[in-house]
Protein backbone atom coordinates (compact mmCIF):
# COMPACT_ATOMS: atom_id res chain seq x y z
CA UNK A 1 0.00 0.00 0.00
CA UNK A 2 1.16 3.52 -0.72
CA UNK A 3 1.78 5.73 2.28
CA UNK A 4 2.50 9.41 2.69
CA UNK A 5 5.31 9.59 5.21
CA UNK A 6 6.03 13.30 5.23
CA UNK A 7 5.30 16.73 3.87
CA UNK A 8 7.56 19.68 3.21
CA UNK A 9 6.61 23.30 2.57
CA UNK A 10 9.46 25.31 1.10
CA UNK A 11 10.31 28.24 -1.11
CA UNK A 12 11.63 27.70 -4.63
CA UNK A 13 13.51 30.98 -5.13
CA UNK A 14 15.35 30.71 -8.49
CA UNK A 15 18.63 32.28 -7.33
CA UNK A 16 19.20 29.18 -5.16
CA UNK A 17 19.86 27.10 -8.31
CA UNK A 18 23.05 28.86 -9.43
CA UNK A 19 24.23 29.04 -5.80
CA UNK A 20 24.11 25.24 -5.68
CA UNK A 21 25.64 24.86 -9.15
CA UNK A 22 28.56 27.19 -8.34
CA UNK A 23 29.27 25.76 -4.89
CA UNK A 24 28.38 28.98 -3.02
CA UNK A 25 26.16 27.39 -0.36
CA UNK A 26 28.59 28.12 2.49
CA UNK A 27 28.94 31.83 1.74
CA UNK A 28 27.72 33.96 4.67
CA UNK A 29 24.70 35.25 2.74
CA UNK A 30 23.50 31.74 1.89
CA UNK A 31 24.72 29.55 4.76
CA UNK A 32 21.70 30.26 7.00
CA UNK A 33 19.40 28.92 4.30
CA UNK A 34 21.37 25.78 3.49
CA UNK A 35 22.16 24.97 7.13
CA UNK A 36 18.45 24.68 7.82
CA UNK A 37 18.25 21.81 5.33
CA UNK A 38 20.96 19.69 6.98
CA UNK A 39 18.56 18.19 9.57
CA UNK A 40 15.83 17.96 6.93
CA UNK A 41 18.04 15.81 4.72
CA UNK A 42 18.99 13.62 7.71
CA UNK A 43 15.30 13.22 8.49
CA UNK A 44 14.58 12.29 4.87
CA UNK A 45 17.35 9.71 4.95
CA UNK A 46 15.58 8.10 7.91
CA UNK A 47 12.16 8.24 6.23
CA UNK A 48 13.59 6.79 3.00
CA UNK A 49 10.82 7.92 0.65
CA UNK A 50 10.57 6.16 -2.70
CA UNK A 51 8.82 9.03 -4.45
CA UNK A 52 8.48 12.79 -4.00
CA UNK A 53 5.33 14.40 -5.36
CA UNK A 54 6.38 17.99 -6.06
CA UNK A 55 3.56 20.54 -6.16
CA UNK A 56 5.07 23.45 -8.07
CA UNK A 57 4.42 25.98 -10.75
CA UNK A 58 6.07 26.42 -14.10
CA UNK A 59 7.45 29.91 -14.85
CA UNK A 60 7.12 29.86 -18.62
CA UNK A 61 9.65 27.10 -19.27
CA UNK A 62 7.28 24.45 -20.58
CA UNK A 63 3.78 25.91 -20.23
CA UNK A 64 2.73 29.07 -22.05
CA UNK A 65 -0.52 30.97 -22.01
CA UNK A 66 -1.48 29.43 -25.38
CA UNK A 67 -2.78 26.61 -23.20
CA UNK A 68 -2.47 26.88 -19.47
CA UNK A 69 -3.67 24.04 -17.25
CA UNK A 70 -5.03 24.67 -13.77
CA UNK A 71 -3.65 21.37 -12.45
CA UNK A 72 -1.24 19.22 -14.49
CA UNK A 73 0.27 15.88 -13.46
CA UNK A 74 3.43 14.36 -14.89
CA UNK A 75 2.79 10.81 -16.12
CA UNK A 76 6.17 9.87 -17.57
CA UNK A 77 9.16 7.72 -16.67
CA UNK A 78 11.51 10.70 -16.97
CA UNK A 79 11.35 14.48 -16.88
CA UNK A 80 13.85 16.62 -18.76
CA UNK A 81 15.58 19.68 -17.31
CA UNK A 82 13.96 22.76 -18.85
CA UNK A 83 15.44 25.98 -20.20
CA UNK A 84 13.45 28.84 -18.73
CA UNK A 85 15.40 31.49 -20.59
CA UNK A 86 18.67 31.35 -18.66
CA UNK A 87 20.12 28.13 -20.16
CA UNK A 88 19.72 24.51 -19.12
CA UNK A 89 21.25 23.65 -15.78
CA UNK A 90 23.62 20.72 -15.79
CA UNK A 91 21.49 18.34 -13.72
CA UNK A 92 20.56 14.70 -14.18
CA UNK A 93 17.24 13.87 -15.78
CA UNK A 94 14.54 13.33 -13.15
CA UNK A 95 13.31 9.78 -12.85
CA UNK A 96 9.54 9.55 -12.55
CA UNK A 97 7.21 6.74 -11.48
CA UNK A 98 4.73 5.93 -14.22
CA UNK A 99 2.84 3.30 -12.21
CA UNK A 100 2.15 5.72 -9.38
CA UNK A 101 1.32 8.55 -11.80
CA UNK A 102 -1.12 6.29 -13.64
CA UNK A 103 -2.76 5.28 -10.39
CA UNK A 104 -3.01 8.89 -9.21
CA UNK A 105 -4.56 9.93 -12.52
CA UNK A 106 -7.22 7.20 -12.32
CA UNK A 107 -8.02 7.83 -8.67
CA UNK A 108 -8.00 11.63 -8.83
CA UNK A 109 -10.11 11.82 -11.98
CA UNK A 110 -12.58 8.95 -11.41
CA UNK A 111 -12.98 8.92 -7.65
CA UNK A 112 -12.10 12.39 -6.48
CA UNK A 113 -13.23 14.31 -9.56
CA UNK A 114 -10.12 16.40 -10.07
CA UNK A 115 -9.95 16.73 -13.85
CA UNK A 116 -6.19 16.98 -14.30
CA UNK A 117 -4.22 17.67 -17.43
CA UNK A 118 -1.91 14.69 -17.92
CA UNK A 119 1.59 15.36 -19.25
CA UNK A 120 3.70 12.71 -20.97
CA UNK A 121 6.44 15.21 -21.72
CA UNK A 122 7.27 17.81 -19.14
CA UNK A 123 10.52 19.73 -18.71
CA UNK A 124 10.96 20.86 -15.12
CA UNK A 125 12.54 24.11 -13.96
CA UNK A 126 13.38 26.06 -10.83
CA UNK A 127 9.92 25.72 -9.29
CA UNK A 128 10.54 21.98 -9.17
CA UNK A 129 14.32 21.73 -9.18
CA UNK A 130 15.25 24.12 -6.37
CA UNK A 131 13.20 22.14 -3.82
CA UNK A 132 14.85 18.97 -5.13
CA UNK A 133 18.29 20.59 -4.79
CA UNK A 134 17.54 21.53 -1.19
CA UNK A 135 16.02 18.25 -0.03
CA UNK A 136 17.40 15.55 -2.33
CA UNK A 137 20.88 16.51 -3.57
CA UNK A 138 21.80 14.67 -6.75
CA UNK A 139 25.02 12.78 -7.48
CA UNK A 140 26.53 11.42 -10.64
CA UNK A 141 24.10 8.52 -10.21
CA UNK A 142 21.13 10.86 -10.45
CA UNK A 143 18.60 11.88 -7.81
CA UNK A 144 18.12 9.79 -4.68
CA UNK A 145 14.35 9.64 -5.11
CA UNK A 146 11.86 9.28 -7.95
CA UNK A 147 9.69 12.34 -8.43
CA UNK A 148 6.31 13.27 -9.88
CA UNK A 149 5.59 16.87 -10.89
CA UNK A 150 2.17 18.30 -10.08
CA UNK A 151 1.95 21.76 -11.65
CA UNK A 152 -0.57 24.35 -10.45
CA UNK A 153 -1.61 27.59 -12.13
CA UNK A 154 -0.61 30.24 -9.63
CA UNK A 155 0.27 32.95 -12.15
CA UNK A 156 -2.72 33.63 -14.44
CA UNK A 157 -5.89 34.52 -12.54
CA UNK A 158 -8.40 32.93 -12.12
CA UNK A 159 -6.27 30.57 -10.03
CA UNK A 160 -7.67 27.58 -8.18
CA UNK A 161 -8.86 28.60 -4.72
CA UNK A 162 -6.88 27.78 -1.60
CA UNK A 163 -9.73 25.52 -0.57
CA UNK A 164 -9.50 23.62 -3.87
CA UNK A 165 -5.75 23.20 -3.48
CA UNK A 166 -6.25 21.87 0.05
CA UNK A 167 -8.88 19.40 -1.18
CA UNK A 168 -6.54 18.29 -3.94
CA UNK A 169 -4.09 17.40 -1.20
CA UNK A 170 -6.73 15.41 0.66
CA UNK A 171 -7.60 13.58 -2.55
CA UNK A 172 -3.92 12.93 -3.18
CA UNK A 173 -3.64 11.30 0.24
CA UNK A 174 -6.60 9.00 -0.44
CA UNK A 175 -5.25 8.21 -3.91
CA UNK A 176 -1.80 7.33 -2.54
CA UNK A 177 -3.38 5.07 0.09
CA UNK A 178 -5.20 3.05 -2.55
CA UNK A 179 -1.99 2.46 -4.52
CA UNK A 180 -1.43 -1.31 -4.32
CA UNK A 181 2.38 -1.23 -4.22
CA UNK A 182 4.38 -0.60 -1.08
CA UNK A 183 5.62 2.88 -1.66
CA UNK A 184 6.65 5.65 0.71
CA UNK A 185 5.85 9.12 -0.50
CA UNK A 186 6.66 12.67 0.52
CA UNK A 187 4.66 15.61 -0.76
CA UNK A 188 6.38 18.93 -1.31
CA UNK A 189 4.43 22.17 -1.48
CA UNK A 190 6.67 24.81 -3.01
CA UNK A 191 6.79 28.57 -3.57
CA UNK A 192 6.45 31.77 -1.59
CA UNK A 193 6.53 32.98 0.96
CA UNK A 194 5.89 36.73 0.90
CA UNK A 195 7.21 38.45 -2.21
CA UNK A 196 6.23 40.83 -4.94
CA UNK A 197 8.22 41.06 -8.14
CA UNK A 198 6.55 43.90 -10.01
CA UNK A 199 5.53 47.52 -9.74
CA UNK A 200 6.47 50.08 -7.11
CA UNK A 201 5.86 47.40 -4.53
CA UNK A 202 8.72 45.25 -5.89
CA UNK A 203 10.63 43.69 -3.01
CA UNK A 204 7.74 43.79 -0.55
CA UNK A 205 7.95 41.15 2.19
CA UNK A 206 5.95 40.56 5.35
CA UNK A 207 7.61 38.30 7.91
CA UNK A 208 4.70 38.66 10.32
CA UNK A 209 2.31 37.25 7.74
CA UNK A 210 4.73 34.46 6.82
CA UNK A 211 5.15 33.38 10.45
CA UNK A 212 1.37 33.48 10.91
CA UNK A 213 0.95 31.34 7.78
CA UNK A 214 3.41 28.78 9.16
CA UNK A 215 1.58 28.77 12.51
CA UNK A 216 -1.80 28.25 10.87
CA UNK A 217 -0.52 25.63 8.47
CA UNK A 218 0.46 23.59 11.48
CA UNK A 219 -2.45 24.34 13.79
CA UNK A 220 -5.53 24.95 11.68
CA UNK A 221 -5.03 24.21 7.98
CA UNK A 222 -8.78 23.81 7.32
CA UNK A 223 -9.30 27.40 8.32
CA UNK A 224 -6.16 28.65 6.58
CA UNK A 225 -7.40 27.09 3.32
CA UNK A 226 -10.27 29.58 3.30
CA UNK A 227 -7.87 32.50 2.83
CA UNK A 228 -8.56 34.35 -0.44
CA UNK A 229 -6.10 35.25 -3.15
CA UNK A 230 -6.83 38.91 -2.40
CA UNK A 231 -5.88 38.50 1.27
CA UNK A 232 -2.61 36.76 0.44
CA UNK A 233 -1.64 39.29 -2.23
CA UNK A 234 -2.53 42.32 -0.12
CA UNK A 235 -0.70 41.10 2.94
CA UNK A 236 2.24 39.25 1.41
CA UNK A 237 2.67 40.54 -2.16
CA UNK A 238 1.20 39.55 -5.52
CA UNK A 239 3.55 36.64 -6.13
CA UNK A 240 3.02 35.24 -2.62
CA UNK A 241 -0.26 33.78 -3.85
CA UNK A 242 1.70 30.68 -4.83
CA UNK A 243 1.50 29.75 -1.14
CA UNK A 244 -1.76 28.02 -2.05
CA UNK A 245 0.46 25.15 -3.19
CA UNK A 246 1.54 24.61 0.42
CA UNK A 247 -2.11 23.90 1.19
CA UNK A 248 -2.02 20.92 -1.19
CA UNK A 249 0.94 19.53 0.73
CA UNK A 250 -0.82 20.08 4.07
CA UNK A 251 -4.05 18.54 2.79
CA UNK A 252 -2.13 15.40 1.93
CA UNK A 253 -1.18 14.92 5.60
CA UNK A 254 -3.33 13.98 8.52
CA UNK A 255 -4.77 17.00 10.37
CA UNK A 256 -2.76 15.92 13.43
CA UNK A 257 0.52 15.59 11.53
CA UNK A 258 3.50 16.46 13.70
CA UNK A 259 5.61 19.41 12.69
CA UNK A 260 9.30 18.48 12.64
CA UNK A 261 11.33 21.41 11.23
CA UNK A 262 10.67 25.07 10.75
CA UNK A 263 12.92 27.84 9.45
CA UNK A 264 12.63 31.32 7.99
CA UNK A 265 15.20 33.40 6.13
CA UNK A 266 14.45 36.53 4.13
CA UNK A 267 17.67 38.02 2.81
CA UNK A 268 16.60 39.77 -0.40
CA UNK A 269 13.09 39.85 -1.87
CA UNK A 270 11.40 36.63 -0.77
CA UNK A 271 10.54 35.12 2.59
CA UNK A 272 12.20 31.73 2.27
CA UNK A 273 10.15 29.56 4.57
CA UNK A 274 10.61 25.93 5.44
CA UNK A 275 8.33 23.61 7.36
CA UNK A 276 8.21 19.83 7.53
CA UNK A 277 5.62 17.43 8.90
CA UNK A 278 5.66 13.77 9.66
CA UNK A 279 2.36 12.27 8.56
CA UNK B 1 -18.60 33.12 -8.12
CA UNK B 2 -15.96 33.30 -5.47
CA UNK B 3 -14.62 36.39 -3.80
CA UNK B 4 -11.00 35.63 -4.58
CA UNK B 5 -10.21 39.03 -6.10
CA UNK B 6 -12.20 41.85 -4.57
CA UNK B 7 -10.46 45.04 -5.65
CA UNK B 8 -7.30 46.82 -6.72
CA UNK B 9 -4.13 46.38 -4.68
CA UNK B 10 -1.89 49.43 -4.37
CA UNK B 11 1.16 49.51 -6.67
CA UNK B 12 0.29 46.07 -8.01
CA UNK B 13 -0.71 44.75 -11.41
CA UNK B 14 -2.76 41.57 -11.12
CA UNK B 15 -2.06 39.25 -14.04
CA UNK B 16 -5.58 38.14 -14.87
CA UNK B 17 -7.00 36.66 -18.03
CA UNK B 18 -7.88 40.05 -19.54
CA UNK B 19 -4.32 41.28 -19.08
CA UNK B 20 -2.91 37.97 -20.28
CA UNK B 21 -5.01 38.25 -23.43
CA UNK B 22 -3.68 41.75 -24.04
CA UNK B 23 -0.10 40.59 -23.53
CA UNK B 24 -0.34 37.30 -25.40
CA UNK B 25 1.97 38.35 -28.27
CA UNK B 26 4.51 39.80 -25.84
CA UNK B 27 4.40 36.63 -23.77
CA UNK B 28 4.89 34.53 -26.90
CA UNK B 29 8.01 36.53 -27.69
CA UNK B 30 9.29 35.93 -24.17
CA UNK B 31 8.55 32.21 -24.33
CA UNK B 32 10.54 31.94 -27.54
CA UNK B 33 13.60 33.06 -25.57
CA UNK B 34 13.68 29.67 -23.81
CA UNK B 35 16.08 28.39 -26.45
CA UNK B 36 19.73 29.36 -26.98
CA UNK B 37 19.21 29.81 -30.74
CA UNK B 38 16.39 32.26 -30.18
CA UNK B 39 18.37 34.18 -27.58
CA UNK B 40 21.17 34.49 -30.13
CA UNK B 41 18.65 35.68 -32.71
CA UNK B 42 17.38 38.35 -30.32
CA UNK B 43 20.92 39.53 -29.57
CA UNK B 44 21.89 39.52 -33.25
CA UNK B 45 18.93 41.56 -34.52
CA UNK B 46 16.38 42.66 -31.98
CA UNK B 47 14.17 44.39 -34.57
CA UNK B 48 14.00 41.33 -36.80
CA UNK B 49 13.25 39.17 -33.77
CA UNK B 50 10.43 41.44 -32.62
CA UNK B 51 8.92 41.57 -36.11
CA UNK B 52 7.96 37.88 -35.84
CA UNK B 53 5.43 38.43 -33.05
CA UNK B 54 2.92 40.92 -34.50
CA UNK B 55 3.67 43.48 -31.80
CA UNK B 56 2.32 47.00 -32.02
CA UNK B 57 4.81 49.82 -32.44
CA UNK B 58 4.12 50.86 -28.84
CA UNK B 59 4.92 47.36 -27.58
CA UNK B 60 8.16 47.27 -29.56
CA UNK B 61 9.09 50.63 -28.10
CA UNK B 62 8.63 49.27 -24.57
CA UNK B 63 11.14 46.53 -25.36
CA UNK B 64 13.56 48.95 -27.05
CA UNK B 65 13.46 51.24 -24.01
CA UNK B 66 13.72 48.29 -21.57
CA UNK B 67 10.65 49.74 -19.90
CA UNK B 68 9.89 46.84 -17.60
CA UNK B 69 7.07 48.50 -15.70
CA UNK B 70 5.46 49.44 -19.04
CA UNK B 71 5.81 45.86 -20.25
CA UNK B 72 4.08 44.58 -17.10
CA UNK B 73 1.22 47.02 -17.65
CA UNK B 74 1.03 45.93 -21.30
CA UNK B 75 0.35 42.35 -20.17
CA UNK B 76 3.77 40.72 -19.95
CA UNK B 77 3.78 38.24 -17.12
CA UNK B 78 6.64 38.90 -14.69
CA UNK B 79 8.07 35.40 -15.07
CA UNK B 80 8.03 35.76 -18.86
CA UNK B 81 9.49 39.25 -18.62
CA UNK B 82 12.50 37.76 -16.81
CA UNK B 83 13.48 36.09 -20.10
CA UNK B 84 13.80 39.52 -21.75
CA UNK B 85 15.68 40.63 -18.66
CA UNK B 86 18.10 37.75 -19.04
CA UNK B 87 18.76 38.27 -22.75
CA UNK B 88 19.34 42.00 -22.23
CA UNK B 89 21.57 41.57 -19.18
CA UNK B 90 18.99 42.95 -16.77
CA UNK B 91 18.53 40.56 -13.86
CA UNK B 92 15.48 40.54 -11.62
CA UNK B 93 16.90 42.91 -9.03
CA UNK B 94 17.95 45.46 -11.67
CA UNK B 95 14.47 45.26 -13.15
CA UNK B 96 12.98 45.68 -9.71
CA UNK B 97 15.11 48.72 -8.95
CA UNK B 98 13.89 50.31 -12.19
CA UNK B 99 10.25 49.54 -11.32
CA UNK B 100 10.72 51.15 -7.90
CA UNK B 101 12.33 54.20 -9.49
CA UNK B 102 15.66 53.55 -7.75
CA UNK B 103 19.22 52.88 -8.80
CA UNK B 104 20.45 49.32 -8.33
CA UNK B 105 22.58 50.40 -5.35
CA UNK B 106 19.69 52.28 -3.78
CA UNK B 107 17.55 49.17 -4.08
CA UNK B 108 20.24 46.89 -2.62
CA UNK B 109 20.55 49.22 0.35
CA UNK B 110 16.94 48.40 1.27
CA UNK B 111 17.65 44.64 1.58
CA UNK B 112 18.52 42.65 4.70
CA UNK B 113 21.42 40.67 3.25
CA UNK B 114 22.54 42.23 0.01
CA UNK B 115 25.08 39.48 -0.72
CA UNK B 116 22.31 36.94 -1.30
CA UNK B 117 22.20 37.52 -5.04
Amino acid sequence: MGRIVGGIGLSHVPSIGPVVDRGRTQEPAWKPLFDAYVPVREWLQRLKPDVAIVVYNDHGADFTFDKYPTFALGVAEHYAIGDEGFGTRSLPVVEGDFELSNHLAQALIYEHEFDLTLCQELAVEHGFLVPMNLCFPHSTNGWPVRAIPLAVNVIQHPLPTGQRCYRLGQALRAAVESFPEDSKIVVMGTGGMSHQLQGKRFGFMNEKFDQWFLDQLEADPERLARITHQEIMEQAGAEAVELIMWLTMRGALSPQARRVHRNYYAPMTTGMGLITFEA
Amino acid sequence: MGQQLTGPIADTTVFDLRLSRRGQRLNKLCAALCSPQERDAFKRDEEAFMSRFALTEAEKELIRRRDFEGLIEAGTNIYFLLKIGSVTGTGLYKMGAQMRGESYDEFLATRHIRGAV
